[in-house]
């Protein structure tokens, strides 16, 4: 149903506002140096807040606030909510337990993946889905025939990550008791103000680390008490380009940066299969049925699978972002997504997608082509690469429970 | 008497192009208009002191970057300026918005549908995947399938390949997009009436169906297809009105050495032994030329300037029933203040875009019923713009140029001619939808130009006025265009060729026809294109 037209008529001013402000842009504008804003699904988010390398020291060595709120979310709730995601994502969703967070996927009938996201179980008939994109359509055209309710909650739901390894005891200070037995994946909800905080132990940098939702009109209070909290704990605000360089070292993948969503590619040999982007574990094939599972299990079944996604570790320390990989130097064999001089690993460490058999079964004598532009000319150099396992670092404090202070 | 290599009946856009392409190459081309000014339906003609009109065609998209480049009409004055997206207003008083901003205008579907507003990236991908298989045929001569000669052949080999590209879905879903209703399509992605009736309209411009008649989901596909430097499906203005297209086309021409005659009305093609020769003028004139090219619309060359005893019978048959049913009028209007639109917010881009006020798929069908009636629409469906919000060559400063396209509008009223009062009676029905959203829009105005159907054949020689020289259904476009057997640009009768809209790619500012024919043209004559740079690649 068409909103009223006063309704509507109120939501007009967004015209002033091309680019959405998340309800903690007034703290991030406030300690933001660089003046160095970029476009997060259309808002304005933080590249860098002060320096891009010491914000990356402030996730390895002390506490990160990093501002997600941008980030996708929509509420499945209704008895039939696990059956219906079930059927909609590729992992077991009657395995999730309720206050669970899981890793996951969903795909379309040709098995393409549409995007990977979390899948927050907060009670036994609610979810909370966070993902890079957006698929209400998709989400409601699966739904029918199940008892289930869909509401997008962008907006109305602010999120924070707090990563780093004085994380946990910044919310100890800040007073959620209880926090140290929260174990990795598993979600507790907090009084705050006059709502409820739901925090997680997740995040996307491999370090220990928290994520906080919470609505949006309470988050500058939360910003404040857990600002407060961390001030002798080394607590910052951080941007992206930080939190990238973390994912990459922990081997995250990046929706629309180091695979094309189904959705989103023009070009339609661009959609991948799970197991074409290194998301094979996800795919639960004991489940009876889940949303392409024919294509991925035919797929599997024909050896027809055509790509395949890898950590790569290359010789010297200059990163190979977008760089072609080769056999023998010779033939293609993929491109690097995304690279960096891993600060924590010392190693120069990319995720590559390359074309089967290379990184199946021809793993070795593989180069990477790097064109380095310094001073206005290129320097090319032909640097080896090794396919080695994600994630690329491991940090025992990412898991232990309870967590250190530091 | 002087005999040129080729002449060439109309100064249009495609006219001029296949000219300019031809007297580059290295022939002797003479243009003959009948009207005292070049530019067929895309002209800017002062119609009132200080005030530019573009008369017909309105807006730039289609035009083919890679002839503005060949024939140097960035340097003979052709500027086309990109504008910003547009609205259409609702009878409740608010507007549905369209910005270039991707997010800006997924928050603007979502004052109205959350679903919709994410179900817009679904069908941008969709219709930019149909548009990418068809961009690359648009400057290639579409392959006679029933020839068997190598070239064609290899042509269908190259259709084939790229359409093996597609995977099993995409071709059904091709098969379907093709012959399917913009409103069936639509409805696949969207449930807000407002949101489909705006997005609707390209189905349904210059085409004498509606919404919900099958084949109008091409036709939007064929207002996708254009670009403003690059960026694909973006309309502009060009600088100066329409009539920039040709002025500079025919600047680029003259100044490679061609002549243009105005006020040149052909009325005979002229043949010898089944050959065409020349080309008689209303005057008696006679004009010799070793080929003749005709710019004209496929019925006006066939049915009226060649005898029909030059013509094999099936072909006249074919010509005869060809699609080209007029549909549409324009009104042009001086005003002398930029109109207010209270529902619009104080700086909305809008006011710079495409502003229509048929707000359900329902009103737009109902306004193709009165045309199927015999009459034009009670209550019509118009895209309005405002050119000179980003031209400033067009009006005075302060005042503005308003250019309305109209649908639906029949070639003949209730079966008869159109008469002054009749037409005074549609430009009624458009200013008075205007004035209900736009308060005190009556006493802007300055000076007005109607134009029905009758005014646009009379001045511009389209048959019923049909701004696509024919329909673009699919049962007339690629090797159908426009008869079947004869869609590569040559005809029944030897050293007469077609140029115009009415063969492939089909209408619109683009001069592809143009260039597609001066190609075979020169292939003919066993000349090599001279400055005629392949197609920008689809990548």
């Amino acid at each position: 149903m068409i909103p009223d037209v006063t309704l509507r008529r109120s939501r007009q001013a967004h015209i002033a506002t091309p680019r959405l402000e998340t309800p903690f842009h007034a703290r991030i504008a406030a300690l933001d140096e660089t003046n160095d804003w970029y476009s997060w699904a259309g808002y304005k988010a933080a590249h860098s807040v002060f320096d891009e390398e010491l914000e990356y020291f402030a996730i390895r060595s002390t506490a990160a606030l990093f501002d997600i709120s941008p980030m996708v979310k929509y509420r499945i709730s209704g008895p039939d909510a696990e059956r219906y995601l079930n059927r909609l994502t590729l992992r077991d969703v009657a395995k999730l337990k309720a206050h669970r967070v899981q890793y996951t996927a969903w795909c379309d009938d040709h098995g393409h993946v549409l995007d990977d996201g979390t899948l927050f179980r907060l009670a036994p008939d609610t979810f909370r889905l966070c993902c890079q994109e957006r698929h209400l359509p998709w989400l409601l055209d699966s739904a029918i025939g199940f008892d289930v309710e869909i509401a997008e909650e962008t907006t109305e739901i602010a999120g924070l990550a707090l990563q780093g390894p004085t994380s946990f005891a910044v919310l100890a200070n800040a007073g959620f008791d209880g926090i140290e037995q929260l174990k990795p994946f598993q979600i507790a909800e907090f009084s705050h103000d006059d709502t409820r905080v739901t925090i997680s132990r997740t995040g996307f940098t491999g370090d220990l680390g928290y994520e906080l939702f919470v609505p949006a009109g309470a988050a500058l209070s939360l910003w404040d008490r857990l600002w407060m909290a961390g001030r002798n704990l080394g607590i910052r605000a951080i941007g992206y380009a930080a939190l990238n360089r973390t994912r990459i070292e922990a081997g995250f993948i990046v929706a629309n940066a180091d695979f094309m969503t189904a959705e989103a590619a023009l070009r339609a040999d661009r959609a991948r299969l799970p197991d074409e982007i290194g998301l094979d574990w996800l795919v639960d094939a004991e489940k009876p049925f889940f949303n392409g599972r024919h294509a991925i299990l035919e797929a599997r079944r024909n050896q027809s699978l055509k790509y395949i996604l890898v950590g790569l570790e290359i010789e010297g320390n200059i990163p190979a972002e977008g760089a072609i990989v080769y056999h023998r130097k010779k033939h293609e064999a993929g491109l690097v997504s995304a690279a960096i001089w891993s600060p924590l690993a010392k190693r120069n460490i990319a995720i590559a997608t390359l074309e089967r058999p290379y990184g199946s079964r021809i793993v070795d004598d593989l180069w990477v082509e790097i064109y380095a532009s310094r001073e206005l000319q290129y320097q090319k150099m032909m640097k080896r690469a090794t396919i080695v396992p994600r994630p690329f670092i491991k940090l025992d404090r990412r898991t232990a429970t309870p967590p250190g202070l530091f | 008497m002087k005999k040129y290599d080729v002449v060439m009946i109309g100064g249009g856009h495609n006219g001029l192009v296949a000219a300019c392409y031809l007297q580059r190459a290295g022939l002797d081309v003479l243009v003959l208009e009948k009207n005292d000014w070049v530019g067929g339906a895309a002209t800017s003609r002062e119609m009132t002191p200080g005030f530019l009109y573009s008369n017909c065609s309105y807006v730039c998209s289609l035009f083919r970057p890679e002839i503005m480049r060949d024939l140097e009409l960035p340097k003979h004055g052709l500027q086309v300026i990109a504008y910003e997206g547009g609205a259409v207003f609702t009878r409740d008083g608010d507007y549905l918005a369209s910005y270039r901003d991707h997010d800006s205008h997924r928050r603007e579907f979502a004052r109205y549908s959350k679903r919709d507003a994410e179900a817009y990236e679904r069908y941008a991908r969709d219709v930019t995947r149909q548009c990418r298989f068809i961009q690359p045929l648009l400057m290639r001569t579409a392959p006679d399938p029933f020839s068997f000669k190598p070239r064609d052949l290899a042509e269908l080999l190259y259709l084939g390949r790229k359409f093996g590209d597609f995977s099993a879905h995409d071709m059904a879903q091709t098969l379907r997009f093709w012959t399917m209703s913009i409103s069936d399509f639509l409805d696949e992605y969207f449930e807000t009436d407002v949101i489909k009736a705006y997005l609707a309209l390209s189905g349904i411009i210059g085409t004498a169906l509606g919404p919900m008649s099958p084949g109008t989901a091409y036709v939007l596909l064929h207002h996708y297809m254009g670009e403003v430097d690059g960026s694909v499906g973006a309309w502009g203005y060009a600088r100066g009105g329409m009539g920039a297209v040709t002025q500079a086309l025919a600047s680029s021409f003259r100044a490679s050495g061609g002549t243009i005659r105005t006020g040149a009305d052909v009325e005979k093609v002229m043949t010898r032994s089944g050959r065409a020769t020349g080309v008689r003028l209303a005057d008696g004139e006679e004009v010799h030329g070793g080929l003749v090219v005709s710019n004209a619309d496929v019925k006006r060359t066939f049915l009226k300037l060649v005898d029909e005893d030059a013509l094999p019978e099936t072909f006249v048959h074919r010509v005869k029933h060809f699609k080209m049913r007029g549909s549409s009028g324009k009104l042009n209007i001086a005003l002398d203040s930029l109109p207010e639109f209270p529902a619009l917010p104080t700086g909305s881009s809008c006011i710079r875009g495409d502003m229509h006020f048929t707000d359900s798929m329902e009103r737009m069908e109902r306004a193709y019923d009165d045309w199927k009636a015999g009459h034009f629409s009670a209550d019509p469906f118009v895209d309005m713009v405002i050119p000179t919000t980003l031209d400033p060559t067009m009006a005075p400063p302060g005042k503005h140029f308003m250019s309305c396209f109209v649908q639906y509008c029949p070639p003949k009223i209730d079966g008869e001619d159109w008469t002054d009062a009749d037409r005074d009676a549609f430009a009624e029905t458009v200013i008075s939808q205007i004035a209900d959203y736009s308060p005190g829009f009556r006493d802007r105005i300055l000076h007005m130009e109607v134009r029905t159907p009758r005014e646009i054949e009379a001045e511009v020689g389209l048959t019923e006025g049909n701004i696509f020289q024919g329909e673009l259904t699919f049962d007339q476009l690629l090797f159908n265009r426009p008869v079947p057997g004869y869609a590569q640009y040559r005809s029944p009768v030897p050293g007469l060729y077609l140029c115009g809209s009415s063969t492939h790619p089909g209408g619109g500012v683009m001069g592809a026809p143009g260039r597609n024919a001066a190609a075979e043209i020169l292939r003919d004559l066993k000349r090599k294109p001279n400055q005629m740079s392949p197609a920008h690649d689809v990548i």
